[in-house]
């Protein structure tokens, strides 16, 4: 392995944690990846962390090759904390600090996985979610403020975004909704 | 053929990706609909979507272009569509930093932050924060002030965490709204108690007397939020550890009790806390390892890899507090999740036998090209500390390690490795060869310049003294002939000490180092041309001096010296011996840190301690004129830890005076201490000159006086005195509160401990990394040699330490390590005594019923083995 294929490390050193200074700022990044390792949402909240879009382009397709193949919940890369989780084509991944208190990364992965799942009505996969990427963006603004944890109950985000999925107009399923309320309709009509 | 397959390729592409192929012009081109009236919601949603996308994305927005949509994007806040206001927030928050004038949008954002629309409320303040700047700020403080006391959570969260991003940029305009924090903290939702909890934290951080008011005050309320309480664990260890305070303190009370909350985010906090705590006791211990155990066997894979990361923490310091978890960890090292696997065994390695060892090693290997160059480091770090432990393994782990090398890995990895395989060979003489063997296989290929400059500057130290150097040269000048500037000079270095070393060498080294004064490079030419000539008078002295034991004086106190040198122009060369000494040698310092933090050593040549109290010394006037400073001691206590005044000294030793320092902490809050001082009584001949008394010594904040000490001159074999002291000073008595001292004040004393001034004081440690060159360097014309009989000491390992903390030398060849189940050891130890004198002590020891001891000293100067010797009988 040449340097350059790793960009930045800070591993090793933080390995060994010292006291965790506290502090709100819990998460450093949260991103949602394909299954080709694409970027579909990212967004990085402490500015000394990969400033650049390229290192983080990097630093996310390192995660995800290191990732992708087991399902393993929790991994340690570049020096940080990462707990992620599956969804058919979807990767999710939470990032913090090697100090920082697992479960409490976990909370944020859970919460904004179950958020995703009952705005897309357990639909989590790559399609749905790009149909309804403004719901995606509302969402994640809703957990997570500046890495701040700004809500851990889904069904609380869920009231606070009070989005609505998009029911695709033109789907089989929905042709035949709109040809039974035709129907019906018609029906209540006749009957009149 | 192809064309046709990338078009297929590129219908399935764009079929599950409607953003994949977006043209950031052509959006923007849509974005002209934002100007038509009457608004349509759902296709603006979209277009503001693929903008924000665009941007998530990293492409790149001009400022005008960005200006322009968000000027039009502005229009839109006359729908009411939620989710398209929503979507405006958060386009204002993204194009805060791209577009200008943003901040035309505040008088929209404050009309719906204080609006009836509460699902508006919370998101409008924060985008409203993120636009504003301090002198804003102020404009808005009111509505704040009002959002952080709203009884509806989201805005009453949204105001406290938009005020927590503020207190960087206008910490003075956020502090006026403790108040309403502290109101939002007892609120009864979860999020608001934490973020107001995090907020007043970061307000008061400073003031660890509020910060212990407000811990205090939550922890009798009780929160409700795991979240709340983590941060509070947090703040609570945070306070112990800078108070210092002793295990039964109500803060770590506390913690413990957080090990029986009901969630486990909580329990861990407080566990990992406790493990963290620098001094902690095995029983203290016990009830966080007991909780870490049970996680161990949780279903949650991101538990069972928190406990046992905590528990490999632990098994550091206290193996023996997590032998009582082996049996869990064993069932973990076969854990999918190889991270865990990864430290479920280095844990195990740390706490199990010698010969779980084998089996232990043999499982790690099956997978480590799988796990991440983080953990391989644990493992190398986990090897490392095990040699040590069980030197009988070296041949296991240096196998391990070679192929571990030879493996992909960045840096870290690499230089953990050699790390480890450097101390083994130090530890285990008879790994040496192998060891050399395998570093040299890497050097062949190795991308890192530090790495590789290390290995032939130890190549160059151990190479020449095994029994067959020839094989390392062909290595060393392959490096010459392939390598990058700073490996070429490093190669050449090595290369003289094989030509100084092994006289059968000596023609081919020569000849090579002819080569190397060709060199492109004029450092590479410089080294080859002064080892050249060094190597070519053949003299063991020369050869001993400029080959095989550098300079040993301190880099920035040469440059200091030198610099001051050439402001002073004089008749007299420049004279080495006033230059200060470089006070601990790195190869010491780091074989104490190898086995917890390889990678720990400073990037950067710091200045040492030394430096650092040289520098104070000098900005006194009364300490003019003494010349360099040439040791500083450890601070000496001369009080009990848990006293009315608490002081330590330290001894500065000059060439011919002593300064004492001594650091004073007043412990009372009712007192202010002023003109402080020690006066000390001297039992020999010596003659205390100047005290600098501390002017002021408030409550808690230390200070420092000093004694200035003429040491006699008369008598040079005078090194050992005892000093008695007593701290004398004016009391004025002041309120606890306000610090405020009373008017007038009475003269007082307090009888400290003894001072002792040793013959250690009056040496520094010098590492000669070739002792028998330096040996012969001195020559015997002053050496002298006596007898003892240690008849107090048992062991040989006990003898050793006595000599070397007593005469406070540095122990070379690695002869400070006894072999075990030897009854006789030579140990070796160098020096420099004040005034510049080398001296090298030689010490035969045997073992019979007690120790036996000859001491041969030689030194540049006949006092100073007179002083030795004198001191050691």
């Amino acid at each position: 392995m040449t340097a350059q294929s790793c960009p930045r490390q800070h591993c090793a050193t933080t390995m060994d944690s010292a006291a965790l200074e506290p502090s709100l700022y819990t998460v450093k990044a949260v991103f949602i990846l394909d299954n080709d390792g694409n970027r579909l949402l990212s967004k990085y909240y402490d500015p000394e962390l990969y400033p650049s879009m390229k290192e983080q382009k990097n630093f996310e397709k390192n995660v995800f090759n290191k990732t992708h193949k087991a399902d393993n919940e929790i991994a340690l890369l570049e020096g940080m904390t990462i707990v992620y989780k599956s969804s058919i084509d979807l990767f999710f991944y939470v990032v913090g600090s090697v100090q920082e208190n697992e479960l409490m990364l976990m909370a944020v992965l859970n919460c904004l996985f179950e958020s995703l799942s009952l705005m897309l009505r357990k639909n989590v996969e790559k399609r749905t979610l790009l149909d309804n990427m403004d719901g995606v963006f509302l969402v994640v603004d809703e957990i997570i403020d500046g890495g701040v944890i700004l809500e851990s109950d889904p069904q609380q985000v869920i009231e606070k975004v009070n989005y609505r999925a998009d029911d695709s107009p033109l789907s089989e399923q929905s042709v035949a909704q709109v040809l039974q309320s035709a129907k019906e309709q018609i029906k209540w009509s006749i009957l009149k | 053929m192809i064309k046709k397959f990338d078009k297929k390729d590129e219908e399935s592409g764009s079929g599950s990706n409607p953003f994949q192929h977006l043209e950031k012009s052509a959006v923007l081109q849509e974005a002209r609909i934002f100007n038509e009236t009457p608004i349509n919601p759902r296709r603006c949603l979209h277009i503001l979507t693929k903008i924000i996308y665009l941007l998530n994305q990293g492409e790149h927005f001009g400022t005008t272009e960005a200006t322009e949509a968000f000027f039009a994007m502005t229009r839109l806040f006359q729908s009411n569509d939620q989710t398209l206001r929503r979507m405006c927030y958060l386009t204002i928050k993204e194009m805060a930093n791209i577009s200008e004038d943003v901040i035309i949008v505040t008088s929209s954002l404050t009309k719906d932050m204080t609006g009836k629309e509460d699902v508006y409320r919370g998101p409008a303040i924060r985008a409203l924060c993120r636009i504003t700047d301090t002198t804003m700020l102020q404009a808005i403080e009111r509505y704040m002030k009002q959002a952080i006391v709203d009884k509806v959570p989201s805005v009453s969260s949204s105001a406290l965490v938009s005020s927590l991003h503020m207190v960087k940029m206008s910490f003075d305009v956020v502090k006026r709204w403790v108040n309403e924090a502290q109101e939002a903290a007892s609120s009864d939702n979860i999020m608001v108690q934490y973020h107001a909890l995090g907020l007043l934290y970061h307000l008061r951080k400073n003031d660890r007397l509020a910060v212990t008011k407000m811990l205090n005050k939550f922890t009798k309320s009780g929160l409700k939020s795991p979240f709340a309480y983590c941060m509070m664990i947090r703040i609570a260890s945070k306070l112990l550890e800078e108070t210092e305070g002793g295990h039964d303190s109500p803060l770590f009370d506390f913690i413990e009790s957080c090990l029986r909350n009901k969630h486990e985010m909580v329990v861990y906090e407080a566990a990992s806390a406790i493990v963290h705590m620098p001094n902690c006791t095995a029983r203290e211990l016990a009830p966080a390892v007991s909780v870490l155990q049970l996680f161990c066997s949780s279903p949650k894979a991101a538990l069972r890899y928190a406990a046992v990361r905590t528990l490999n923490k632990v098994a550091m310091k206290h193996p023996s507090a997590v032998t009582a978890c082996n049996l869990d960890l064993e069932n973990l090292i076969t854990d999918s999740n190889r991270s865990i696997a990864t430290l479920a065994i280095t844990t195990l390695l740390k706490t199990g036998s010698e010969s779980s060892v084998d089996r232990l090693m043999k499982q790690i290997s099956s997978f480590v090209s799988e796990i991440s160059d983080e953990f391989k480091v644990v493992v190398v770090q986990a090897i490392s500390a095990l040699c040590q432990k069980y030197p009988r393994k070296h041949g296991v782990m240096m196998n391990f390690l070679s192929n571990m090398l030879r493996d992909d890995g960045g840096f870290d990895y690499k230089r953990a490795i050699v790390d480890c395989i450097i101390s083994i060979i130090e530890e285990n003489p008879e790994s040496k060869e192998t060891g050399l063997a395998h570093l040299c296989e890497f050097i062949e290929d190795c991308e890192h310049t530090v790495l590789a400059t290390k290995i032939l500057h130890l190549l160059g130290k151990e190479g020449p003294r095994t029994p067959t150097p020839s094989k390392y040269i062909r290595f060393i000048f392959n490096r010459v002939v392939l390598e990058s500037e700073a490996v070429r000079a490093a190669a050449v270095s090595a290369l003289a000490k094989f030509g100084a070393q092994n006289d059968d060498l000596l023609p081919s080294v020569l000849v090579l180092m002819q080569r190397c004064m060709m060199d492109s490079d004029d450092e590479v030419r410089d080294r080859a041309t002064f080892y050249m000539n060094v190597l070519q008078q053949k003299q063991k002295a020369l050869n001993a001096a400029y080959i095989f034991n550098g300079l040993s004086v301190s880099v920035p106190g040469l440059e200091k010296s030198l610099h001051q040198y050439t402001l002073e122009p004089s008749e007299k060369p420049f004279d080495m011996k006033t230059v200060p000494l470089a006070t601990a040698p790195i190869t010491e310092q780091k074989t104490e840190i190898a086995p917890v933090a390889t990678s720990k050593l400073p990037e950067k040549l710091a200045p040492s301690r030394q430096d650092i109290y040289q520098e104070q010394l000098a900005a006194i006037p009364e300490f003019q004129g003494l010349g360099p400073l040439f040791k500083s001691s450890e601070p000496v206590q001369l009080t009990e830890a848990e006293t009315e005044y608490v002081v330590r000294c330290i001894k500065h030793t000059f060439a011919n005076h002593m300064i004492f320092q001594f650091d004073c902490t007043n412990t009372l809050n009712d007192q202010l201490l002023q003109r402080v001082q020690v006066q000390m009584e001297p039992s020999e001949a010596y003659e205390v000159l100047h005290c600098v008394p501390a002017p002021n010594l408030p409550y808690s904040q230390p200070g420092s006086c000093y004694s200035l000490v003429r040491l006699p001159e008369d008598d040079p074999t005078a090194v050992s005195c005892t000093f008695s002291c007593t701290l004398k000073y004016l009391v004025r008595d002041c309120d606890p509160n306000t610090g405020e001292p009373d008017d007038d004040g009475y003269d007082d004393e307090y009888v400290l401990e003894d001072l002792e001034v040793t013959v250690a004081d009056h040496i520094q440690k010098v590492l000669k990394p070739n002792f028998g060159a330096a040996w012969e360097e001195i020559g015997d014309e002053f050496e002298k040699e006596e007898t003892f009989a240690l008849a107090t000491v048992r062991t040989l390992d006990e003898a050793v330490n006595n000599i070397i903390s007593f005469l406070g030398m540095q122990p070379c060849e690695r002869s400070d390590k006894v072999p075990e189940n030897k009854n006789s050891h030579i140990l070796f130890l160098a020096g420099v005594f004040r005034g510049g004198h080398d001296v090298l002590v030689r010490a035969r020891l045997a073992l019979a019923d007690g120790v036996t001891m000859q001491v041969t000293v030689r030194s540049t100067d006949e006092n100073v083995v007179d002083v030795i010797l004198a001191s050691v009988g």
